[in-house]
């Protein structure tokens, strides 16, 4: 028997969830076709969400591609189908060639398993992201920064995830929220996600509320990692600055829990619990477009005359 | 004796790949670690090495903890594996931030050579850093010699310049004191 779960046709890091609550009762061996032919639209963490669902299904899933040429012309130019065809039995009508380049998509969808992976995830983005952090009206200080992110993140999967994931990143006028252009980071990885990485920990104490959430905490808020050397944790710490600095966005998502560092220009929760399972851990790093107002963060402050 | 290493030359050695000049990730880092120890190789004598980062784009945090901080761990002690002091060189503001966020983590400190000339940076005590100064400023000068240009005793300066000793930010010149950088092996 095959169970249909329906993609919702907006498909980003909210309505996933929707995705994963059809899912919860459903076994992992039992075969499932997602429905992905009303989506309209997919974020770069809907896309990226979506590859790794399929990896944590023990029977091969089934996809039916989305009927707007449109959007299925979007997912082969951002990646998509060259991985889904690994993972999915694809249904419906896809470009089998990207057909182009989208300028919008800065990344497309590269998988990252080693360290290598991350060498040249960064060198393929440098390039680009100093010219469209240009366009967001970011300094080219921002530049360096950016890349640093791209791999401290993407060095989660190789350190921690136990298995592959992926990376993509793509900029959007996100008119729901901001109004504005995002640059929009999504790293995705089904591998033991954040509880069980710091359950691995030589010595580790659980306290009495030991959960997916407070394992977030943990990584994303205290920069704990399961190795006991203290220079471990690092990464999300400075991504966290340097988001700090760029009024940017960080989410992550594993197992049941969302915890996010939330600017003012979201209404976001800081934590999210009690979400439908998801293996592995999500990462989605936002930034926006500065507007014309704001100055540098490395800008000497005015003096009074 | 004074070497120089190009961290892009070794990036590149280590890597296997010509395109990239980013030392992004830790297992690039420890092997480029590596790497610097093999070239110092097993030279008893005292060395200066001049870690140079002139041809290097951009260095992560991981990786700045795996090169840099565990290079200066390893030999910031009592009994480091040898006489080797290190200078930091061609370090910008692209690679500053990964660099600043791992001396603070680990409380380590490094010597910077600049166009304008050597620095100390990263974290010391109000005392160290006095002493460090002033032996720039002196160039070459005795625990007394010290004492006195800082109007203090010198049992209270002591225990700063043995510090830095320790920490590879100040050498020890027959009976002088002379910052790393300044003096050239």
């Amino acid at each position: 028997m095959t169970t249909v779960v329906n993609v919702p046709p907006s498909l980003d890091d909210y309505s996933f969830d929707d995705v994963l609550r059809q899912l919860t009762a459903v076994s992992s061996d039992t075969k499932v076709l997602l429905d992905a032919r009303h989506v309209r639209w997919a974020s770069p963490f809907g896309l990226t969400a979506l590859l790794t669902l399929a990896q944590t299904r023990a029977e091969r899933p089934a996809l039916a591609v989305p009927e707007l040429e449109e959007t299925a012309s979007y997912w082969a130019r951002a990646g998509f189908f060259r991985h889904a065809e690994e993972l999915y039995e694809l249904h419906g009508n896809y470009p089998k060639r990207a057909g182009g380049t989208d300028s919008n998509v800065l990344l497309e969808i590269t998988s990252v398993a080693k360290s290598e992976d991350v060498h040249d995830v960064v060198g393929r983005i440098q390039q680009k992201a100093q010219l469209m952090l240009r366009e967001l009206n970011l300094d080219a200080k921002a530049t360096v920064g950016f890349a640093m992110t791209l791999s401290e993140i993407c060095q989660n999967i190789v350190e921690h995830a136990g298995r592959g994931g992926w990376v993509m990143v793509q900029t959007y006028r996100w008119t729901k929220r901001l109004g504005r252009r995002v640059v929009v980071i999504a790293v995705a990885d089904a591998g033991v996600g954040f509880r069980q990485s710091l359950e691995s920990a030589p010595g580790k104490e659980r306290s009495d509320r030991w959960d997916d959430a407070a394992a977030l905490e943990d990584a994303v808020i205290r920069g704990v990692s399961r190795f006991r050397d203290p220079g471990r944790g690092q990464g999300l710490a400075g991504v966290r600055r340097y988001l700090g600095r760029w009024d940017g966005k960080l989410s992550v998502r594993s197992g049941t829990a969302r915890i996010a560092i939330v600017p003012n220009w979201d209404d976001d929760v800081p934590l999210a619990e009690h979400l439908p399972p998801f293996p592995g851990a999500q990462v989605q790093v936002t930034i926006p477009e500065r507007a014309p107002s704001q100055t540098s963060p490395h800008a000497p402050a005015r003096t009074k005359r | 004796m004074m070497n120089h290493i190009d961290l892009s030359s070794v990036l590149r050695q280590t890597v296997a790949c010509d395109l990239y000049s980013n030392l992004v990730t830790r297992p690039t880092g420890a092997a480029v670690r590596d790497q610097i120890e093999r070239l110092l190789g097993d030279v008893r004598d005292r060395t200066l090495t001049v870690i140079d980062f002139s041809q290097v784009s951009m260095i992560d945090f991981s990786c700045a903890d795996e090169v840099i901080a565990k290079l200066l761990l390893r030999y910031g002690t009592d009994n480091p594996p040898r006489d080797a002091y290190f200078l930091f060189r061609g370090v910008t503001e692209e690679h500053w931030e990964a660099i600043e966020a791992v001396l603070e983590r680990r409380g380590l400190a490094l010597v910077l050579e600049r166009a304008d000339g050597i620095h100390v940076v990263g974290t010391l005590s109000t005392e160290e850093r006095r002493a460090w100064e002033m032996a720039q400023k002196l160039g070459r000068a005795s625990l007394a010699e010290l004492a006195e240009a800082l109007e203090a005793a010198a049992s209270d300066v002591a225990p700063a310049l043995a510090q830095l000793q320790r920490r590879r930010l100040v050498m020890r010149v027959g009976d002088d004191y002379v910052v790393v950088g300044a003096y050239r092996v």
